[in-house]
């Protein structure tokens, strides 16, 4: 059960982190140019396709989902999570460095907490593997044999 | 805050995080019977690979709870502030993404995967004040 990924499936990863963090900042910064949706004003939807931040930030959702997919095809949902909670640090970052917002002692506590909880999961096995289907194949293989 | 009004809030904030929950369980129970999607992608094309993926009911089930899951938040959103329901619905989330992993998927939640998602719960909590 050893821990072995491959650099693309780090990158998979790294992609998960970064596509939904930075997508949720441009919908969020785009929406607020478009204004306030109600169902008055569900025109504004539309309108909102327009904008560039919206769909900057669609198209870095759907590719958040396809890796996050890919990563629930080789590792397990309890190892991929921390690093969707990994996107939560990028934004307090991005906010700190890039928008030169304050980050309280709360705030650093809950980027510094976050990074452990990534560095646990990351030191260990990335998938279960299922004994059940081994013991059921060497069964098969004793009756083959017999 | 009222007792009603209480009863109110964490019933959204109850109701949003498990269909979260429902959802990812399913999406990721229907990508583990898929198996690698790299391989799949390798085969097929990533068309084939998309096909795969539309084609399994596990993970329409996961997209639909997902979907719905969308329009709860927003619900809740309206009725709470964001700075109470969106740290309460993504800790409750984790770890009941946890709990179920280990109960429906038979994910080996270790200790060290039980010490991340408390982590990442408190960290969640202090990252919103």
């Amino acid at each position: 059960m050893k821990h072995a990924l491959k650099p693309s499936q780090y990158a998979i990863l790294i992609a998960v982190m970064l596509t939904a963090s930075v997508g949720d900042t441009l919908l969020s910064r785009g929406m607020a140019q478009v204004g306030t949706v109600d169902f008055h004003h569900l025109g504004l939807l539309w309108q909102a396709l327009f904008n560039p931040y919206v769909v900057s930030g669609i198209v870095l959702l759907i590719g958040f989902f396809a890796s996050y997919m890919t990563a629930l095809s080789w590792a397990d949902l309890t190892f991929v999570m921390p690093a969707t909670a990994f996107g939560y640090v990028v934004v307090a970052l991005l906010s700190r460095f890039w928008l030169h917002e304050h980050l309280s002692i709360y705030r650093w506590t809950g980027i510094a907490l976050i990074v452990c909880a990534v560095g646990f999961v990351a030191n260990g096995p990335s998938r279960t593997e299922h004994p059940v289907e081994h013991h059921e194949l060497d069964l098969m293989d004793s009756g083959a044999g017999r | 805050m009222t007792a009603t009004t209480a009863l109110r809030t964490w019933s959204c904030i109850l109701g949003v995080a498990a269909l979260a929950i429902t959802g990812e369980v399913l999406i990721a129970a229907a990508m583990r019977r898929l198996g690698d999607l790299d391989i799949i992608r390798e085969r097929s094309g990533l068309p084939g690979a998309i096909r795969a993926v539309l084609s399994s009911p596990l993970f329409l089930a996961g997209a639909l709870c997902m979907a719905l899951n969308f329009f709860a938040l927003l619900f809740t959103l309206s009725i709470v502030d964001l700075s109470l329901a969106a740290p309460a619905t993504a800790s409750l989330t984790y770890i009941g993404n946890a709990i179920a992993a280990k109960l429906f998927l038979h994910e080996n939640v270790d200790r060290r995967r039980w010490l991340a998602v408390l982590f990442v719960c408190v960290g969640v909590v202090l990252l919103s004040k």
